[in-house]
C-alpha cells in the first residue's frame, strides 16, 4: 500500500517577476515501510519535494497524497495537526532545541505537539534513547554533545510521537563520513524496530546507496528511479 | 499550561544578561511608582488631614450664598434655629456621620490695650467642636484643652497674634464686633490657648465659645453660620455629600429655591488642586511605568523572536500548533513581568518600611511634617496588575509574529 503518492506534482517559485520551476510535473509512489533517498545535486528540487511532503509547502499544481490526505487541501492549522500527528522530521543542523536536554528534546513533541501522560513520556523516552543508543547523554545539553550524538537525538525525536513517516533532509550533510553511516544505519534500524517509512535526500553518491529505494532528480525531474515505482 | 511556562523560564534563562536588565527596567519603575504613590499619598493625607481634622471637617453645610461671601463673614446670612434644627435632624439618620459642630463665624477687632488688629473667629460648642476636627486640640502650642476645648469668657488665639501682640496664657483681651442690625459691642476675654498656624481657610483663627460669640454679636435667636460635619470614612465623602443634600432639599428659601447648600472639604479650600495634581502626577508616573514595561518588554520579545528565528521553524515544522507557539511566546513576556513585578513591589515595600523606621521630615507653608508613607494593597495589586498585562500586550505582537511565521522561511533562515 501506498504511503505518498504524487501524480504530476509541480512546484513553482517566484523570484521577482520570475517563475522559477522547482519540481516539474514528477509522479512517484513511496510504500509503507521504505527506506527512500531523493537524490541529486544541490537545486535539484529535493527539499522542495520533501517540504511537500511534510505539509510544508503546497503543490502548484498536480496532486500529493500522503496517508490518503491531500495535502493541499490543508491550512495552515489543518497542516500542523497533520505533521504532529503522522511525520517526524530530521534537519541537516539537527535543530535541537538548545535549553532543553537530550531526554526533553525527545519528550517535545510528546509535550507540546501531543499531550502525553507523564508515565507514557517517560517510558518512550527511554526506551527511544536506549535505541539511539544515547541513555547515558540523556542530561546533556545540545552544546555538550558531538555532532552524531545530536542527530541521534534528532532521530529519536523524529520518532517520539510513533509518527508513519519520517523526514530528513540531508541528515548526514553535516557529519562525518563513519557517523553519517552509523546515523542511516540507525535510522534503518529504527524503520525495521518501529515500522517507520523513512524518506531523506542527499546528494551524497557514498550515502545514496544505503537507501532501498532510489528518486534521483535533476532540474526538478524524475530521472530514474532504483527500486522504486516511479 | 505548566510545561509551556517551564520552557518560557527556560528561554529567558538562555539570554541571562538581557533578561536581568529587563526585569532591572521593570523593577526600577514599579519602585519608582510605589514609592512615589507611597510618599505622595503620605503627604495628601497628612495635609487632607491636617485641614480636615483641626479646621473644616469632612463636609459643611451653610445657607445658600454664604460661602460665596465668605469672606466678609455675613451675619444676614447665618442659618436660622428651624433650618439648625432640620440639619441635625437629618444629620442623625445619617450613618456614615460621626459628629457635627455648630459653628457661628464672626469678624472682630482684636485688642491687647494698646495695639488693634482684627480677628476672624469661630463661636463653637466646644465638645461639638472637638469631636468634629479632633486635631484642633493638638495645634495649641500654648495653654490647654482641658475643660472643654475653650471655656466661656476665653479665647484660643492664632500664634501669628500672640506673636505679633506679644500675648500669653491668662492675658486679658478686648474683642469689638459689629451686629447684624450695625451697633458695636465689646467683650473682654482671657487667652486660654494659642493655636499654631495651619495652612488652608480657618488656619489663622481664633476660637471662643458659641454662647459668648452669640453675647459679643447680641444676638438673640441662636443662629450658626455653618455646620461642619465629620465623617467615619472620608472616602465616603461625596455619597454622604449626596445623601445630605437630598435630605436638605426640602428646606426652601422665600423663594422656593432650596435654603442651604452643602460643600465638601475641597469646595472650601484651594488644597484641593494641590491634591488634584498630585493626583495627576501619579497618574503620569504609572503611564510612564507602562511606556517603560511596554517599550523594554516589547524590545526584548522582538529580538527573542528574531534570534530564535530557525528555532521557531524546527517547533512549527514538527507540528507544534501554532497558538502554542503564541502562548510560549506571550508566557516569556509575562514571565519577565511578574519577575519585575515581584522583586520591584518587594524592594518598593522594602524601602517603604525604611522611610518609616527613618522617617523624613519636610516642610511646607511653615509646617513641618514627618512622612509616614505607606501603601495600600490595593495599590499593590493594581499596579503589579498593570505591569502584568502591559507585559502580556507587549508580547502579543512579537508571539504572533512567531506563531504566524512560515515554517520553510524560519527553517531557511540564517
Amino acid at each position: 500500500m501506498s504511503l505518498v503518492v504524487a501524480s504530476q506534482l509541480s512546484k513553482t517559485y517566484r523570484a521577482g517577476d520570475v517563475d522559477v520551476p522547482a519540481v516539474r510535473g514528477v509522479d512517484f509512489a513511496i510504500d509503507a515501510g521504505a527506506f527512500v533517498a531523493f537524490v541529486g545535486p544541490s537545486g535539484s528540487g529535493k527539499s522542495t519535494l520533501l517540504n511537500m511532503i511534510g505539509c510544508l509547502d503546497k503543490p502548484s499544481a498536480g496532486r500529493l497524497t500522503v496517508l490518503d490526505t491531500d495535502i493541499a487541501a490543508l491550512d495552515r492549522r489543518a497542516a500542523a495537526d497533520f505533521r504532529g500527528a503522522n511525520i517526524g522530521f530530521i534537519f541537516q543542523d539537527f535543530n535541537l532545541i538548545p535549553v532543553l536536554t537530550a531526554y526533553e528534546n525527545i519528550e517535545y513533541p510528546l509535550l507540546m505537539v501531543q499531550d502525553w501522560s507523564v508515565e507514557k513520556r517517560r517510558a518512550r523516552v527511554t526506551e527511544l534513547l536506549a535505541a539511539v543508543g544515547m541513555s547515558d547523554q540523556a542530561d546533556k545539553r545540545p552544546d555538550q554533545l558531538s555532532g552524531g550524538q545530536k542527530q541521534r537525538v534528532a532521530v529519536a525525536r523524529a520518532l517520539a510521537t510513533q509518527p508513519k513517516l519520517v523526514l530528513a533532509d540531508e541528515p548526514t550533510a553535516n557529519l562525518d563520513h563513519d557517523t553519517a553511516y552509523r546515523i542511516l544505519e540507525l535510522m534503518k534500524k529504527m524503520r525495521d524496530d518501529f515500522g517507520t517509512t523513512f524518506i531523506f535526500s542527499t546528494h551524497d553518491p557514498k550515502i545514496m546507496g544505503e537507501a532501498e529505494v532510489t528518486f534521483a532528480l535533476e532540474d526538478g525531474r524524475l530521472v530514474n528511479a532504483g527500486g522504486a515505482h516511479a | 499550561m505548566l510545561k509551556v511556562l517551564k520552557l518560557a523560564a527556560r528561554n529567558l534563562a538562555r539570554y541571562g544578561r538581557r533578561t536581568l536588565l529587563t526585569a532591572g527596567l521593570i523593577i526600577l519603575g514599579i519602585v519608582a511608582v510605589l514609592v512615589f504613590v507611597s510618599v505622595s499619598g503620605s503627604f495628601k493625607n497628612l495635609i487632607v488631614g491636617q485641614i480636615t481634622d483641626s479646621m473644616l471637617g469632612h463636609l459643611q453645610v451653610h445657607r445658600k450664598g454664604y460661602v460665596a461671601s465668605i469672606d466678609n463673614l455675613p451675619l444676614n446670612l447665618n442659618m436660622k434655629p428651624a433650618q439648625v434644627e432640620q440639619v441635625e435632624q437629618a444629620l442623625r439618620g445619617m450613618k456614615d456621620v460621626v459628629a457635627w459642630s455648630l459653628r457661628l463665624k464672626l469678624g472682630a477687632m482684636f485688642s491687647n490695650f494698646t495695639e488693634t488688629t482684627s480677628i476672624r473667629l469661630n463661636g463653637v460648642i466646644p465638645q461639638q467642636e472637638a469631636a468634629t476636627v479632633p486635631l484642633l486640640a493638638q495645634r495649641l502650642v500654648q495653654g490647654s484643652a482641658a475643660n472643654g476645648l475653650v471655656e466661656r469668657g476665653k479665647i484660643l488665639i492664632p500664634e501669628i497674634l500672640a506673636k505679633g501682640m506679644k500675648l500669653k496664657v491668662g492675658d486679658t483681651v478686648v474683642l469689638v464686633a459689629t451686629n447684624l442690625d450695625g451697633s458695636v459691642n465689646g467683650k473682654t476675654f482671657a487667652v486660654q490657648g494659642v493655636l499654631g498656624d495651619v495652612t488652608g481657610p480657618g488656619g489663622r483663627d481664633g476660637y471662643i465659645h458659641i454662647d459668648d460669640a452669640r453675647e459679643l454679636l447680641r444676638m438673640t435667636a441662636p443662629e450658626v453660620s455653618e455646620i461642619a460635619i465629620r465623617l467615619k470614612d472620608p472616602a465616603h465623602i461625596a455619597q454622604a455629600k449626596s445623601e445630605l443634600e437630598q435630605a436638605l432639599s426640602v428646606i426652601h428659601n422665600a423663594q422656593g429655591q432650596p435654603a442651604l447648600e452643602v460643600h465638601t472639604w475641597e469646595g472650601l479650600t484651594p488644597f484641593a488642586n494641590i491634591a488634584h495634581m498630585i493626583d495627576l502626577l501619579d497618574l503620569f508616573i504609572r503611564i510612564m511605568l507602562v511606556g517603560i514595561v511596554l517599550i523594554s518588554v516589547m524590545n526584548v520579545m522582538m529580538m527573542a523572536v528574531y534570534e530564535r528565528i530557525r528555532e521557531i521553524g524546527t517547533i512549527a515544522a514538527i507540528g507544534t500548533p501554532p497558538r502554542r507557539i503564541l502562548t510560549l511566546f506571550i508566557y516569556e513576556g509575562l514571565l519577565l513581568g511578574l519577575i519585575g513585578t515581584l522583586f520591584g513591589t518587594a524592594l518598593s515595600l522594602g524601602i517603604v518600611y525604611t522611610l518609616n523606621i527613618w522617617p523624613v521630615h519636610f516642610s511646607f507653608a511653615r509646617q513641618v511634617f514627618e512622612l509616614a508613607p505607606s501603601i495600600a494593597a490595593f495599590d499593590v495589586v493594581m499596579i503589579g496588575a498593570i505591569v502584568l498585562v502591559v507585559a502580556v500586550l507587549a508580547s502579543l505582537q512579537p508571539a504572533w509574529k512567531a506563531a504566524r511565521m512560515d515554517p520553510i522561511t524560519a527553517l531557511r533562515h540564517v
